[in-house]
């Protein structure tokens, strides 16, 4: 097991190396230069080139690329703005502010966002999908899944504003939506994040829902559940033992990638409801052509996807001793 | 030839008291083509201590009859009807807790394909223990012990050690040896085998085969076995029935049947297939056509349409009527006696030399 | 050893067709072993299935040389090398004089055409969204023969020589049967007149009824088309019925070569014995069974880590430590017909009549009748 998860974390590395590269080609790709648009409407060609200097970028590619990778790794202080410390992501262009502080300081509204949306629908599409699925064919199932279809169609950014006007705006049962640091007052947390939780786990659970009914009528065919009621267990053991216990593995697979991306930022919940998260700051990034931000938040989705890649994997071993004994 | 008429272990009646009893049963399907009539009015009766075979190619309805034993369909898609007595008590109308207390208690299945059949998730030990603590009420540790007993009466190697193992760390013959094991944890009265041996080699067949049937000698369970394959059921039937869409078309004592076969299908499966000793030059004689489909069987018998001898029925009696099914030693063809004993010794018996 | 085998089948007196006198295919020392990759932090090769070791088999023209064993024998991988749809590890694969072991793909152009293969599953084998027309007509168009008279009249002759309807010919496969299905495997392997076919399995998804007309139908393409067969199956009556010579092939290796008679009525390897008595026969009367009962215990071990020396010792009742250490070659023994090659250290008589007493080597089944008995 350490030895599978060792492998799989060098592996990742070796990608995020890769996007790196990549991100950092594309990005000089572009047929638009920061230093431009820093410079404003009175710019002279002197004042570009010392742009370019203090932003690093008059230098080679691959000497910037170096640069970049060493910061990570050891810290910088050759910014005008003051030292930058390991993992350094470099200032943004645009704010000046140091990248990794920016992403850290943005990070908790992300994660509670993510985190609280992935409760909700967990339970509520699985839950949704379990009963449709243990009564399939009957009156139930079909409002589920007919339900879960209409709703998994649905956009936040349609669901959002409907929800703010009608929970807030005209019947004044919720608070605003606000990000309140969870240490600073837990209530106010709470109640400025539960719209935006469950307008975007509306979408989320319809998915789960679909997605574990279908994969429990799947296993309940299966010929060792058939076995298991053939030994005389019961409905309701067979359904939560043998049956669900194989439906595990497409749900956490599936789990797996959207907490992982959610993580990365909730790019149209984020700007939906003006939650100032990692999804905002890319939004930012890219519009600003702001390098180090960009690279920031990329890399940070990127690692937050391949973690929860690695993750799932480590479940399988623990979900199915095939996967663990082999 | 022997005389055909004598009479065989075969039941006769339905209140012969006989341990279980299968009076006209029907199974339909319903499927988006339409109605599937899995079988159609199949009765049988088994006593205790016995085996009976039923032979049938792929959808003549025989593992469709044994789910329907255990009660296994889904009621949902399945209409069920006719009569199915276990030791004095109906099935097909009973709840679906009273089936449960049955299940793998009183009556047990063997499957197919003992790889996907057990839990991949389970330990074997763990897939062994349920249903003797289900049933028998049995602590943990004396369904474990019972466990081992039987692992070792199945004769896997290291019983102790490999409960617990999963099914996928034993080889197929070893699974089929603990899908056995888990039939037989709480003695059963009635044990189902539907081609337990269809997915193992030869050499294994033969083990598994030969200590089923030892196996039945010490537990005294009646056996229903499944197969497609004349030679194996002659190796394990007391009696035989042979399935044809969905139905039943000849009963009998299993030595009878083989021997003296009466119905044209019957005769049919038997040269078809190869032996060991048959004459090489003797060219095979299939069964032309391919089975019919259940959505919309033939009329009449609904094997006319294969059939070689239906020249020598009279008229359309073939193609109106459903030949029926006597009691006893019987086939459901419109051949009279006679006819079905000549035309066996005359042109049959020669192919199976 | 591959000269004894070169030699045409002694044809017993059941066998009275005629010997093949001139050499089609010839292998030896064919091998097939299939990589397992581990370890660790750098993946790398740390064993092998060893699928096929060290066959030798040789067809003659319009030969049929039976292929039997159990499952991992590694008699589909054999078929599946001489069709040079896998890439032999080491070994030799002669088709009528022509070295074809590492031939490439342009070399290979015109011997493909003269060997081709017939699949198990008849479902699986037929591209659904193909006619049968166009799944016939492909092997000829891939290959760029023009047939006398046209494609389409070659594929309706084809279909009425495999018993289906020449009106069919613009069908798809889902409105077959599964026999009719393997007919179509027959006609799309009889499309470039080819002098040799390896059938895997051809009838061992079919129903009872069905599978004698296929074999019916293979044997008289057999017989008037004059065509060679390796026939791949685990069904040991109808591989009688249909090959005149046949090998057993156990754990990658071929234990014992002949002629049909030798095999089926001489056969001196244990395996052979234990795989022919283990063959449930429609048997009336108890005393109508006069063959020998042999019950091996356990199952094939893995081709990842066979045994030493003798392959089939960990099964046999005759090992000694002889047959631990030396495997035995595969060699024509005192007392066996011409052709007929065990590869044994301790053979068994030549019969396969009642010995008796019964051999049982499965512990549960030997106690349980140990029990009985008493």
């Amino acid at each position: 097991m350490l030895r599978f998860i060792f492998r799989r974390t060098l592996g990742a590395v070796v990608i995020l190396v890769l996007l790196t590269v990549v991100a950092f080609l594309l990005f000089f790709g572009m047929p638009r230069d920061p230093a431009l648009l820093m410079c404003g409407k009175t710019c002279t060609p002197d004042a570009l080139a010392n742009i370019h200097k203090t932003l690093g970028i008059d230098k080679s590619i691959p000497e910037q690329f170096w640069i970049f990778l060493q910061g990570l790794f050891v810290g910088r202080d050759d910014f005008a703005q003051g030292p930058c410390p390991a993992p350094c992501f470099g200032y943004s262009y645009h704010t000046n502010e140091n990248v990794w502080s920016t992403l850290i300081d943005r990070l908790p509204t992300t994660v509670s966002l993510a985190v609280g949306a992935a409760f909700l629908f967990l339970f509520v599409g699985l839950g949704s999908g379990l009963l449709a699925a243990w009564k399939r064919g009957t009156l139930i199932d079909k409002t589920f899944t007919g339900g879960a279809m209409v709703l998994s169609s649905m956009q936040i950014y349609f669901l959002g504003p409907l929800a703010m006007a009608f929970l807030v705006y005209q019947t004044h049962l919720f608070d605003q939506v606000e990000y309140t640091n969870f240490t600073k007052n837990p209530a106010s947390w709470f109640t400025g994040l539960v719209i935006p939780w469950a307008v975007l786990s509306t979408i989320f659970a319809a998915q789960y829902t679909r997605m574990a009914r279908s994969s429990m009528i799947e296993q309940l065919q299966e010929e060792h559940v058939r076995t298991a009621r053939a030994k005389g267990m019961s409905r309701s053991y067979v359904f939560f033992r043998y049956a669900w216990r194989g439906s595990l593995i497409p749900i956490v697979t599936i789990f797996g990638i959207d907490i992982g991306s959610l993580l990365g930022g909730a790019i149209i919940t984020e700007y939906t409801f003006g939650l100032p998260g990692l999804g905002q700051l890319a939004v930012e990034a890219v519009k600003f052509s702001d390098l180090p931000l960009l690279l920031g938040v990329m890399l940070f989705s990127a690692a937050m996807i391949l973690l929860f890649n690695i993750i799932v994997d480590a479940c399988y071993a623990f979900i199915d001793p095939r996967v663990r004994l082999s | 030839m022997t005389t055909l008429t004598k009479e065989s272990g075969a039941p006769t009646s339905a209140d012969a008291g006989a341990f279980l009893s299968v009076r006209d049963l029907r199974v339909q399907f319903k499927t988006e083509d339409g109605i599937v009539k899995a079988v159609d009015g199949l009765s049988f009766d088994l006593e205790r201590g016995r085996t009976l075979g039923i032979v049938g190619e792929s959808g003549s309805g025989k593992s469709v009859t044994n789910l329907t034993v255990l009660g296994l369909h889904n009621p949902q898609f399945a209409t069920i009807d006719g009569e199915i007595v276990l030791d004095g008590q109906e099935l097909i109308t009973a709840r679906e807790r009273e089936l449960e207390k049955l299940r793998g208690n009183k009556m047990a299945m063997i499957f197919q394909d003992p790889l996907t059949a057990l839990s991949p998730y389970y330990t074997v030990g763990r897939q062994l223990s349920e249903p003797f603590m289900k049933h028998k009420g049995a602590s943990k540790k004396e369904a474990k012990d019972r466990a081992i007993e039987m692992l070792t009466k199945v004769g896997i190697p290291q019983p102790k050690v490999r409960f617990d193992d999963y099914p996928h760390q034993f080889s197929g013959g070893m699974r089929q040896r603990a899908m056995i094991a888990m039939a037989l944890m709480c003695d059963p009265d009635l044990l189902i085998a539907d081609e337990p041996t269809t997915a193992l080699d030869v050499t294994v067949q033969a083990q598994i085969l030969d200590l089923l049937k030892d196996l039945q000698q010490e537990f005294g369970s009646a056996i229903i076995f499944i197969t497609h394959d004349l030679g194996v059921i002659s190796k394990m039937a007391d009696d035989l029935l042979v399935m044809y869409a969905g139905r039943a078309v000849e009963r009998g004592a299993m030595k009878e049947v083989l021997g003296a076969p009466r119905h044209p299908y019957t005769w049919g499966l038997l040269s078809s297939m190869p032996r060991l000793n048959s004459d090489i030059h003797q060219a095979l004689t299939p069964i032309p056509g391919s089975p019919p489909s259940l959505l919309n069987p033939p009329s009449g018998c609904p094997f006319h349409p294969r059939c070689a001898f239906r020249s020598e029925v009279p008229g359309t009696l073939c193609t109106d009527t459903r030949p029926p099914l006597g009691a006893g030693r019987a086939a459901a063809c419109h051949l009279t006696a006679e006819q079905k004993q000549t035309i066996f010794i005359d042109k049959i018996q020669p192919r199976l030399r | 050893m591959s000269d004894n085998l070169t030699l045409p089948a002694q044809q017993g007196s059941a066998d009275a067709s005629s010997p093949s006198p001139e050499t089609l295919l010839t292998v030896e020392g064919l091998t097939k072993h299939f990589p397992i990759y581990g370890g660790f932090p750098i993946r790398r090769k740390v064993g092998a299935v060893q699928a096929v070791d060290g066959v030798d088999l040789s067809v003659g023209v319009g030969e049929s040389v039976g292929l039997v064993g159990e499952s991992g024998c590694g008699k589909s991988t054999t078929g599946r090398l001489i069709t040079r749809l896998l890439e032999p590890t080491a070994g030799r694969i002669t088709y009528a004089g022509q070295d074809i072991t590492h031939a490439t793909r342009r070399q290979l152009a015109p011997v493909r055409s003269e060997i081709q293969m017939i699949f198990q599953d008849p479902y699986s084998s037929l591209n659904p969204r193909q006619t049968v027309g166009t799944i016939i007509k492909s092997p000829m168009e891939v290959n760029g023969i023009e047939p006398a008279g046209g494609r389409e009249k070659k594929v309706r002759e084809l279909l009425e020589l495999v018993g289906l309807n020449p009106e069919h010919y613009n069908r798809f496969p889902h409105e077959f049967s599964g026999g009719q299905r393997q007919r179509i495997g027959v006609a799309r392997a009889l499309a470039l007149n080819p002098k040799l076919i390896i059938a895997d399995e051809p009838v061992s998804a079919l129903d009872v009824s069905i599978q004698a007309q296929v074999v019916n139908l293979l044997q008289k393409v057999q017989d008037e088309l004059g065509i060679a067969f390796v026939f791949i199956a685990h069904d040991l009556a109808i591989v009688r019925h249909f090959s005149q010579r046949i090998a057993v092939m156990y754990l990658g290796k071929v234990v014992e070569v002949g002629d049909r008679d030798s095999i089926y009525n001489r056969p001196r390897h244990p395996y052979t014995h234990a795989l022919l008595s283990a063959v449930p026969e429609v048997e009336i009367d108890a005393e109508e069974d006069s063959r020998e009962r042999i019950r091996l215990s356990g199952d094939v071990p893995s081709p990842i880590h066979p045994p030493s020396g003798c392959r089939f010792r960990t099964r046999c009742w005759k090992a000694q430590d002889k047959c631990a250490t030396e495997e035995p070659p595969l060699v024509q023994i005192s007392g066996n017909r011409g052709g007929h090659l065990t590869a044994c250290h301790f053979p068994e008589d030549p019969t396969t009549e009642d010995r008796g007493e019964d051999i049982v080597l499965d512990p549960a089944l030997a106690a349980l009748e140990d029990d009985a008995a008493k």
